[in-house]
């Protein structure tokens, strides 16, 4: 298996972009990623997209998106893994390159979803629960997470201003980068005086419906010097994995473990621990899910990451840095290409290009991308070399 | 949004709350919906049954912001429950005021309607939970 290396990415500013279709803002991120890497073609493409079909009535992405990039007649498939799509798509790029069937593959994801009303973002972004015995009783996402974050209070004394801490923090973080959706500081009151959603969940508790690409460019490391002037970011381990689809169906609620088996996969292949990750980007969908998660990757022990968060262990000065980009709550959650979003904020990070939210010496940084109630979990390492 | 023959398809969980039991290896499993394995190497010996009527409240959730078809019944309740013989299941939590909702408060399932195809289309009935 060949060594792999990221030597482009390539983003927009997320939000509410209703003068821009799916493939206009797919094409704008992969023409910034081809044009960081200085690549003269691509060989393949993946593109991460969790429900176009729902949000915008067009399936067959690889297709579309390849003729408007101008790149057809090359391989191009869609990768679906609800949230998890993006990360799953830098996985398939990752295994493209390192079986030597080819040398330059695009990594992307996209997602529009402001061409639906509110009540059909609801409802596409439900089919990632289990339709017929979660979605059909009348639970939405805001709703299971709600029920682990109950659980999680109720087992470990969580209080409801740790738990606003990790939206305060992340929007700190999103309030120096260019491309996040809501670049504003917030404060705990904000969090806590804002509409409920899902009780004990409120509006800034959620991420937000955003409309928005990214993409990377994939080679082998040993060639990235060759194809590309900037300095390569090698892809030092991939994990995955599964659970239950049905929150109900897992024995502990609060133990995500898709995300654990993910986690242990990428840190046995890049063969590092936790202790050995300088900063990491999560799936903080909701706010409970990044304590849960930065619990499952091995950052903090089980029931003590609300409290670390409230102390600023989690902050970009903080010994564990967390979603240093704003995370989804504050960059946005355009969710097909959230996992390429992560990728982005670290390449960018591990570069020393991150301007004002740059964290100082950092030299390997970890993503965790999650689909659905943590039915499904990528993770990446990446490194500078 | 639901359809006719899948509505049909899974009367026997919704209206007789039939799972399954895995009796392999002394470890009884229930299965609510019923499975056709529990892996593809278990020497699967699964037995029809009818989950627990009664059980517990594991956690919940108040839903505010509803999907479409649950407007007019926001705020609602919603928990996750263990029946007494393990199975596992969620439904709204009907009949009981929301601030006396509690983590481990005994519940047993009634039939109940559920939700109605948009404005003329079926009325789909199924499971809820109330205090027992």
């Amino acid at each position: 298996m060949r060594d792999v290396a990221i030597i482009g990415i390539g983003i927009q500013k997320w939000g509410e972009l209703w003068d821009r279709s799916l493939r206009d803002l797919w094409v704008e991120a992969a023409l910034n990623a081809i044009k960081d890497s200085g690549v003269d073609h691509i060989d393949s493409m993946y593109v991460g997209c969790m429900a176009p079909g729902l949000f915008v009535g067009q399936e067959h992405l690889g297709s579309l998106l390849a003729d408007y990039l101008g790149v057809t007649p090359i391989p191009a498939t869609r990768v679906e893994s609800a949230c998890a799509s993006g990360g799953m798509a830098v996985r398939s790029a990752f295994l493209e390159v390192a079986s030597g069937v080819s040398d330059i593959v695009l990594a992307s994801g996209v997602e529009k979803m402001t061409d639906v009303d509110g009540g059909g973002a609801t409802y596409a972004l439900a089919t990632a629960a289990d339709a017929e015995y979660e979605v059909f009783q009348g639970v939405t996402f805001p709703g299971l997470y709600a029920m682990v974050a109950r659980d999680y209070m109720h087992r470990y004394g969580l209080t409801r201003e740790q738990l606003a801490q990790v939206a305060v923090k992340n929007h700190d973080n999103g309030s120096l980068n260019p491309h996040a959706q809501y670049p504003m500081k917030i404060t705990a009151e904000t969090v806590m005086n804002s509409t409920m959603i899902a009780d004990p969940l409120r509006l800034f508790d959620c991420s937000p419906i955003t409309d928005g690409a990214a993409a990377a460019i994939v080679c082998p490391l040993d060639l990235a010097k060759k194809l590309s002037k900037q300095q390569p970011i090698k892809i030092a381990g991939i994990g995955a994995g599964t659970d239950r689809i049905a929150l109900h169906d897992r024995k502990d609620l609060c133990e995500f473990r898709a995300t654990v088996k993910a986690g242990e996969a990428a840190f046995k292949m890049a063969g590092v621990g936790p202790e050995d990750i300088d900063f990491c980007e999560v799936h903080d969908c909701f706010t409970i899910a990044e304590l849960c998660v930065i619990e499952a990757l091995g950052f903090f022990e089980r029931g003590t990451a609300g409290k670390a968060t409230a102390a600023g262990e989690t902050a970009r000065d903080g010994k564990m840095p967390i979603n240093t980009s704003g995370g989804l709550k504050s960059k946005g959650h355009p969710v097909g290409a959230t996992g390429l979003g992560q990728i982005h904020e670290i390449v960018t990070q591990l570069r020393g290009a991150a301007g004002d939210r740059q964290v100082k010496g950092v030299k390997r940084g970890m993503m965790q991308n999650m689909g659905g109630s943590g039915g499904s979990t990528v993770c990446h390492i990446l490194e500078v070399v | 949004m639901a359809f006719v023959p899948s509505y049909w398809r899974e009367i026997p969980q919704r209206y007789r709350y039939e799972g399954n039991k895995c009796t392999h290896h002394d470890q009884q499993y229930t299965f609510f919906p019923p499975r056709r394995v529990c892996d593809p190497w278990c020497d699967c010996k699964l037995d029809p049954c009818t989950i627990a009527t009664t059980g517990k409240v594991l956690t919940y959730t108040v839903i505010h912001i509803p999907p479409t078809q649950f407007s007019d019944e926001a705020p609602y309740a919603i928990a996750i429950c263990e029946m007494d013989d393990g199975a596992r299941l969620t439904a709204q939590l009907a009949d009981c005021p929301l601030d006396a909702l509690k983590i481990g408060m005994p519940v047993r399932i009634e039939f109940r309607k559920i939700q109605r195809d948009g404005e003329a289309g079926v009325l789909m009935y199924g499971y809820k939970v109330v205090p027992a």
